[in-house]
């Protein structure tokens, strides 16, 4: 029999028809149906197993707090594990599966650890596998992870898009209940900007769950006319499926929006959810209550639900998990649910109501001051055992219990930035305190206003207070009559008893565990929270977390305020962190700057290497090459032959302009630059205040009032904040302007014996580059190819006779084309990274690797350029007596004593003979290569009084790899040492 | 003229034009641009240099606005681009420095940049997944600064609503062409 438990009514669309599988098992619902919801219809109450013992559980609620009903969605690549029944659409084709069981759901053979619970109370990791430590990685915790838990993620990659997003409103409305629609309402009406975001896939809130009518309307009637009229308004959005999980600051929420989660699979090209980031210039929180259970001996069982939730499937789902109910309520609204399914056709078997005062509110049992305490039924509840006022104990058979043990506002959002929940005495719950995210305003049941006109009323009200606070008038949307009932509650939170009263049923927390841990002395919330894991997981204690401070209160005989709050965090619900990463997943991690030369590297088949964002190329392989070192040897020695072309665009250039740029430049260089001739080029480092190198490179003076400086391509950005930073910062009367000129030029390097020939070919005639008219370290503006305007200097990092020649950067793919053609008669190259970084190693210059952050001016042999004459930034700290000790470290160079041996970089320098331990460090190896032109590997490094140690053996120990060689001290110049080349 | 031939910033001969449902992405490769900063102490001087030579004020934080030839857009404190057709203004910035003298910092930019013109009907759903500015209250004469999928961009609107410019360093070209085409599909 199909839809065994589908009764009449509902807000499901029956003329639709949906086939979904669970378990393998097929079944049908309808549109507007949640997994959970259709099950119920099947018959099916048992949906999962509990965390740590297995217990059978079915759905005790009909939303998102859902802690039971977790199953696997969808299967391959797509499998999502945890999600909640209860909120799952059912679409054609859904399959779903339950999780946390092996080898069945109904038969569970981890369900022995039910039996074992003595050994799983409270503590239980903590106190069991402590011992031996060894076992806990290898054995203990495969075992525990395999035991408990949730579902198991797909090990594929997820292969459907996400989206991020950012909106903007007046007012953002969270939660589309009565209070919420009443609020969009009215400041749509006012003509705000307006975002209306609910969590379900149709808005109402609990006006959809409910019989009452307001006005002349049936509840969903009503709120169907004004979600009709808000769609109308162009300033109004509705959004829902929509999830706000988090209040950030400034009036920042974040939003998920499932776009697709309703599909079998989202439509290509489109997300299948969408993180918005949603900037409200006020917010106000309508995010309804959530029913708390009452704790009895096996409350757990499945067909057992909150009396709310029973209601809701009834009236909204047109499913009930039964068709005789019980109701165990301490308030009144228990009794709504029990005229309702009354009304429904169900049978009432008996409300049990704690109070002895309990309303007459229909033609079925009642018992006044009676509690249940047992319930039967381990797969499927099929009957409970009540204890009257008088003492006797009955037993009443039926197939579901709903259990009201009162509301809890949905405060969570005010919590987000620290504000601390108040005690409500009269509700028997926290409501709103403390101090809320700026911006923020809370209405309806959020805000403890239970009763439907009340939310009405605040909903509306709450709106215009808000916009008032934007300076805007807006009148109160007019109003339907509607239910106004007073909360009528007597707190009950457990019933005392024998066996097992669960609290938090996702995390398997009970009344004993919290008594145990209260007598272990965890006493504080947030002890309590973490040694017994109480409101963790994916619910995040919902349903549980206040009751489980009561049972804490009751326990140590304070009250509840006293014993303290929880407070929630974001996000409200579980978001997948592939909403998180967006677009920004994969290749599209994050973005790529690709060099002026790079459409001629492709074409030639470089090999790219990621230098920050920067795509470069390594090295440029020709036919034949097998071994990148083939490669990277024939560019090194082709350039210090010839003459080699690099791409170096991607060194930061910064143009530093002004009055005033020379004496800007003197102080946040060490060296001076105020007597710098225009038309030449000089080498600059620059420190941190603390003394440390931060950067270097070189700067050109174009004119008296023009500098263009350049920094390594690593530290572009952060050189240039910097500068912004002294410019606007530590001396504003300065006249000085800067701008990022990186992009704007693409900058060659053209290096080797055979340079300049190769840019006569380039430089147009009337420019004489000879080494007279143009010697080392000049610059100054020429033309190129016929006019184009260009930037020559003469500077070198290879240590060869070098230029970097600069063009507009739209012309870069030119050059370098017309240079390689006009380098062909010199058998010119085109290098890479990996053989700029050879011939800067083999030249001695410091770049990335020595730059380290921990190395001063002295470190890197520099320590003389710190000029004495003039204040500039660090150099007073790099005074400091501890960073200029005699056995300072010095930057050298080393060489493997037998000539064929490695170098690794990261290796550390120890004395023959001493033990490799860190007291006997004295350096560490920073950059290594293989150098062509020495045959050899050959390093760069940095050790204790290095200076004065060549010639000096020592061992270049790399305890990672296990491996270790013996090094000579020697100058870190291993070509040219006298700088000969660079001035020919 | 230089032998030189110039590519775009995707590449490419020519300008990249996208439809993908009622948006337009357009390349720009048609503007030169430099940026212009008034020198210390200098604010009166430029000002009344900057209206000779432009035609129109500089304009505020948060705006831009054209002359004849030139467009100026707001980039920060005393700081601005000046937009005018590379085909007549190829070497901008020595143009514009002879007009503004020592009153002004005046740096090429032309080829520093890179630029999307967005149009069309769904143009509000694709800024409003690329940007986090409130694009959807910018009117024609609003331009800031912002970021798009972790790159720096300057926001132009055009005509509020339907059309709008995104600039980003030339060298993300690849990469903001590649997200402005996904949002675009994501929203078509």
């Amino acid at each position: 029999m199909t839809q065994m438990n589908r009764i009449s009514g509902g807000l499901i669309d029956r003329s639709k028809t949906v086939n979904f599988s669970f378990d393998g098992a097929r079944y049908q619902g309808h549109a507007g149906d949640t997994l959970a919801s259709a099950l119920l219809a099947n018959g099916v109450r048992l949906m999962g197993r509990s965390f740590k013992y297995h217990r059978p559980r079915g759905p005790i609620s009909a939303g998102s707090e859902e802690p039971n009903a977790l199953v696997e969605l969808r299967g391959g690549a797509r499998r999502e594990p945890n999600t909640r029944a209860t909120v799952a659409e059912l679409f054609e084709g859904l399959d779903a599966t339950s999780q946390n069981r092996w080898p069945s759901l109904g038969f569970d053979l981890l369900a022995v650890n039910d039996m074992l619970s003595p050994f799983f109370a409270a503590g239980f990791y903590y106190k069991t596998f402590m011992w031996p430590k060894a076992f806990w990685e290898k054995l203990y915790e495969p075992i525990i992870r395999r035991a408990a838990g949730l579902g198991s993620l797909s090990g594929e990659v997820d292969p459907d898009l996400y989206d991020k997003g950012f909106r903007h409103c007046d007012l953002l409305i969270i939660g589309a209940g009565p209070a919420g629609l009443a609020a969009a309402l009215t400041a749509g009406r006012a003509g705000a900007d307006v975002i209306l975001a609910d969590e379900d896939f149709r808005m109402g809130g609990r006006l959809l769950a409910e019989t009452f009518s307001l006005g002349d309307a049936g509840g969903s009637d009503w709120a169907d006319g004004v979600l009709a009229e808000l769609a109308s308004l162009p300033n109004v959005r509705l959004m829902t499926r929509t999830t706000v999980l988090g209040a950030f600051d400034h009036g920042i929420y974040g939003a998920l929006e499932r776009n697709a989660d309703h599909l079998p699979v989202a439509p290509a090209g489109k997300p299948r959810q969408t993180l918005w980031r949603i900037y409200a210039r006020r917010a106000l929180l309508c995010a309804g209550a959530t029913e708390r259970p009452i704790a009895f001996r096996n409350n757990d069982r499945p067909g057992i639900m909150m009396a709310g939730a029973l209601r809701a499937y009834a009236n909204r789902w047109a499913a009930v998990p039964g068709r005789e109910a019980v109701i165990f309520t301490n308030n009144d609204d228990g009794h709504r649910t029990a005229q309702d399914l009354a009304a429904a056709g169900l049978r009432i078997a008996a409300v049990v109501d704690s109070r002895k005062e309990a309303p007459r509110s229909g033609d079925y049992p009642i018992h006044a001051g009676a509690v249940v305490i047992d319930a039967v039924g381990r797969k499927g509840l099929h009957s409970v055992d009540v204890r009257r006022s008088n003492g006797e104990v009955s037993r009443i058979p039926c197939t579901t219990l709903g259990v009201s043990g009162g509301w809890n506002p949905n405060v969570h959002l005010t919590c987000h930035q620290r504000g601390r929940p108040e005690w409500d005495a009269g509700l028997a719950a926290f409501v709103p305190g403390g101090v809320l995210p700026p911006g923020m305003t809370v209405a309806g049941a959020a805000q403890g206003i239970l009763s439907t006109a009340g939310a009405l009323a605040s909903g509306a009200a709450g709106a215009v207070a808000a916009l008032d606070a934007l300076g805007r008038k807006a009148k109160p949307a007019d109003l339907p009559r509607a239910e106004d009932a007073p909360v009528s509650l007597t707190p009950l939170w457990h019933v005392p008893g024998k066996g097992r009263a669960w609290i938090d049923p996702q995390n398997d927390v009970t009344v004993k565990d919290v008594k145990l841990a209260h007598k272990e002395g965890y006493v504080s919330v947030e002890h309590l929270k973490r040694y017994t894991t109480l409101g963790m997981a994916t619910d995040q204690g919902k349903t549980a977390n206040v009751t489980g401070l009561a049972v804490m209160a009751q326990v140590s005989g304070k009250s509840i305020p006293e014993t303290g709050t929880t407070i929630f965090r974001p996000p409200y619900t579980p978001v997948p962190i592939a909403a998180f990463a967006g677009r920004s997943a994969g290749k599209d991690f994050r973005p790529v700057r690709l060099t002026p030369s790079h459409k001629w590297a492709a074409e030639q088949g470089a090999v790219f290497v990621e230098v920050g964002m920067w795509l470069r190329a390594q090295w440029f392989p020709r036919p034949g090459e097998t071994h990148w070192r083939q490669s990277v040897d024939r560019e090194v020695l082709a350039t210090r032959k010839s003459v080699g072309i690099c791409d170096v665009t991607t060194l930061g250039k910064i143009d530093v302009q002004g009055t005033d740029a020379a004496e800007f430049l003197n102080r946040v260089y060490v060296n001076a630059f105020g007597k710098l001739a225009v038309g030449k080029v000089r080498y600059g480092l620059m420190l941190r205040e603390d003394g440390m190198a931060m950067d270097d490179g070189t700067t050109a003076r174009l004119a008296e009032d023009h500098f263009v400086m350049t920094t390594t391509t690593a530290n572009a950005v952060g050189v240039f904040r910097h500068l912004e930073f002294c410019r606007q910062c530590l001396w504003p009367d300065m006249d000085v302007q800067l701008i990022s000129t990186t992009e704007a030029w693409a900058q060659y390097s053209v290096a080797g014996p055979n340079a300049r020939k190769l840019l006569q070919k380039i430089v147009d005639p009337g420019h004489d580059i000879s080494n007279e008219a143009f010697p080392y370290m000049a610059c100054g503006d020429i033309t190129v190819c016929g006019g184009l305007r260009a930037r020559l200097f003469r500077i070198s990092f290879s240590g060869e006779l070098a230029y970097e020649i600069a063009v507009p950067t739209r012309y870069g793919d030119g050059l370098i084309r017309a240079m390689v053609k006009a380098g062909q008669e010199f058998d010119a190259v085109v290098y890479g990274t990996e053989a700029l970084g050879v011939m800067r190693i083999e030249k001695g210059h410091p770049a990335g690797n020595e730059l380290n952050g921990t190395t001063t001016a002295l470190n890197l042999g520099m320590g003389g350029m710190v000029s004495k004459k003039k204040d500039c930034i660090g150099n007073t700290l790099s005074e400091r007596e501890g960073l200029n000790r005699d056995d300072a470290l010095n930057l050298v160079g080393f060489r493997p004593v037998q000539a064929g041996d490695p170098l690794a970089a990261g290796s550390h320098f120890i004395r023959k003979g001493a033990e490799a331990v860190a007291a006997n460090d004295e350096g560490y190896l920073t950059s290594v290569a293989y150098s062509p032109h020495l045959q050899s590997m050959i390093g760069l490094g940095f050790l204790a009084a290095g200076k004065s140690r060549l010639g000096e053996v020592l061992r270049a120990v790399n305890p990672v790899e296990g491996a270790e060689t013996l090094v000579e001290v020697v100058s870190p110049h291993f070509v040219d040492p006298e700088g000969e080349r660079l001035r020919v | 003229m230089s032998e030189l031939r110039p590519i775009t910033a995707l590449g490419a001969d020519a300008p990249r034009r996208d439809t993908i449902g009622t948006v337009t992405i357009t390349e720009v490769d048609d503007r030169a641009i430099a940026s212009v900063a008034s020198r210390a102490g200098k604010g009166k001087a430029f000002e009344k240099a900057a209206k000779t030579l432009f035609g129109i004020a500089p304009p505020q934080p948060g705006r831009w606005d054209g002359g004849a030839d030139y467009a100026l857009i707001w980039t920060g404190p005393d700081q601005w681009f000046a937009e005018a057709p590379l085909a007549t203004h190829e070497d901008i910035a020595t143009l514009i420095k002879a007009g503004l003298g020592d009153t002004a910092s005046v740096t090429e930019q032309t080829g520093g940049w890179c630029a999307f013109e967005l149009s069309g009907g769904a143009v509000g759903a694709v800024m409003e997944r690329l940007v986090p500015v409130d694009a959807a209250r910018m009117q024609a004469g609003h331009a800031t600064r912002s970021f798009a999928e972790h790159m720096g961009v300057i926001v132009i609107c055009r005509e509020a609503g339907r059309r709008f410019t995104l600039m980003a360093p030339r060298s993300f070209a690849g990469s903001l062409h590649h997200a402005l085409g996904a949002v675009a599909r994501s929203v078509a």
